[in-house]
């Protein structure tokens, strides 16, 4: 009977961690839109949000009965299969990665370790790449299935873009796996809990992947803003030029999956940005038991929060690039960047081993 | 397990027949990726994750997404199916008798009716697989990747009239 319980054990505990998760990457989806167009109105000397709630709070939740109830407008020529297709799957590959992701440490309860994550595979960070690579084909068969000028453009576009840029993206990563030796996001994390040494100045700075790996942290992020479609990168929905891009022709929650999902990209390309460069949930935890469990997963949210509020900052900052600047950029400066950083951090990693 | 990977093989089945036997090219294409991902699932059941990782980024991820944009960029519709091959037509089914014959022999003479014992468990980690393939397969390896550069530059040469 003892295995029995242990299985229903681990059910019930998966099911109720992917429920918790669904639900705070939802909320957090929601509200880094309101976010979005609260810090984006400052930065424009504008208000934002404000009538819905205070300070507008209420918004995200006004904009989703919106989507739900407002009429869903399929055009008389699409590829009806395809373009039904097209936003579920946007939708299934964004919130996909987010099962390996491990969000902070572990702790006991009741007898059994519990691991503040979905699931651990030993090969995670390529899951999160593998599902990235597939999603690719939501973009691409909206643009193709709408049948019409501006999305099959956009998707076009946009499916180029995403492939060269995912080059860029798996390879400034490379570095860091070569230190760390392992696939695994936890292992990876745990590598970093040391400090580069224990009196003086040093003792202050963690030992974290991004001050040993500067470059592959420059060219990761900046292929990971063009994977995810965001400024300055979002030329396959440039409003000036494509209208809205591939999903043009999409309206009520067709088009809110297609929007869901690309905050939800954005919340993924964040965490493996804390995870891999920033120590994840590592960070001064004290105090009694329930707070060192607590706190480390504060620290995980706050990286990722930085990183999101960085993307908006961005967006309230940069233009936006023109197509063949953006694949020069991509082609002849960042993959050759990346390429150099592994080549150099493989002769240092060779030599200190040697 | 077990209910697993039949449901994954008869998936990867009905796809594959579907990529032969559709004639809008999209769906062939599409149906193509469910075929080269439930293969990637079958790799996973068998234990060897990092090959069903590489299958989907590779595979599904890498080439297809070409193969739909050739198919967006002509923006082909139905095939027009041609009846031109009349030796295909007799000598087909009875040659996919034969095959299958065979196929069956072989299968009944090597496992017969208890099935293939279960194989030594082998080591597929990452790093298990990144040492065969950079000692033992090393050439292998290298040579796969210049016939690979040999065929890019054989494109960019046919597809460029002037270089």
């Amino acid at each position: 009977m003892a295995t029995s319980s242990s299985t229903g054990f681990f059910l019930l505990e998966t099911v109720i961690k992917v429920v918790v998760i669904l639900f705070v990457l939802l909320t957090s989806i929601a509200y880094l839109t309101w976010l979005e167009r609260k810090v984006i109105g400052h930065i424009q000397s504008r208000w934002g949000p404000y009538l819905v709630g205070p300070h507008g709070l209420l918004q995200p939740l006004a904009d989703g009965l919106k989507f739900m109830f407002k009429e869903d407008i399929v055009p008389a020529e699409v590829n009806r299969a395809v373009y039904w297709l097209a936003p579920f799957l946007a939708f299934v590959m964004a919130f996909l990665s987010i099962s390996v992701i491990p969000f902070g440490g572990s702790f006991m309860l009741a007898g059994h370790q519990i691991a503040l994550q979905i699931t651990d595979l030993n090969v995670g960070l390529l899951f999160v790449f593998a599902v990235t690579s597939l999603g690719v084909y939501s973009v691409a068969l909206a643009g193709w299935s709408s049948n019409s000028k501006y999305p099959l453009f956009g998707g076009l576009r946009s499916s180029a873009q995403m492939i060269s840029y995912e080059i860029s993206l798996s390879l400034g990563v490379i570095g860091v796996l070569m230190i760390a030796g392992t696939f695994s996001l936890r292992e990876i994390v745990e590598r970093q809990a040391t400090l580069w040494s224990h009196t003086g100045f040093l003792s202050l700075l963690p030992r974290w992947n991004v001050f040993l790996q500067p470059v592959g942290f420059l060219v990761y992020f900046t292929a990971a803003i063009a994977e995810t479609n965001r400024v300055p990168f979002d030329l396959p929905e440039g409003e000036t030029e494509l209208v809205a891009g591939f999903h043009t022709e999409y309206s009520s929650f067709k088009f809110a999956m297609f929007f869901m999902s690309e905050y939800a990209n954005m919340v993924t390309v964040s965490c493996i940005a804390t995870l891999l460069f920033f120590g994840g949930w590592l960070g001064p935890a004290f105090g009694p038991g329930w707070l060192r469990v607590i706190l480390p997963v504060f620290w995980f949210a706050l990286k990722v929060f930085c990183f999101l509020f960085f993307y908006i900052w961005v967006r309230g900052t940069l233009p936006r690039f023109r197509y063949d600047q953006l694949m020069a950029f991509g082609w002849k400066f960042l993959l050759p960047l990346a390429l150099l950083n592994i080549l150099v951090t493989s002769f240092v990693v060779a030599w200190l081993s040697a | 397990m077990g209910v697993l990977f039949y449901i994954a093989a008869v998936v990867a089945v009905i796809a594959a027949l579907n990529v032969v036997l559709r004639q809008t090219p999209v769906y062939s294409a599409l149906s193509l990726i469910v075929v080269l991902a439930s293969l990637a699932a079958i790799y996973l059941l068998l234990g060897a994750p990092l090959i069903a990782m590489i299958q989907v980024i590779v595979y599904a991820g890498a080439i297809m997404v070409l193969f739909v944009l050739v198919i967006m960029l002509l923006n082909a519709g139905r095939e027009t199916p041609s009846r031109g091959s009349r030796f295909a037509r007799w000598a087909g089914p009875p040659l996919l008798v034969v095959f299958f014959a065979e196929f069956a022999t072989l299968v009944w003479k090597q496992f017969g009716l208890a099935g293939p014992a279960a194989p030594a468990a082998l080591d597929a980690s990452p790093r298990a697989v990144g040492q065969l393939l950079f000692s033992s397969y090393v050439l292998p390896f290298e040579v796969t990747s210049i016939l690979i550069l040999v065929a890019v530059l054989g494109a960019v040469v046919l597809a460029k009239k002037q270089l």
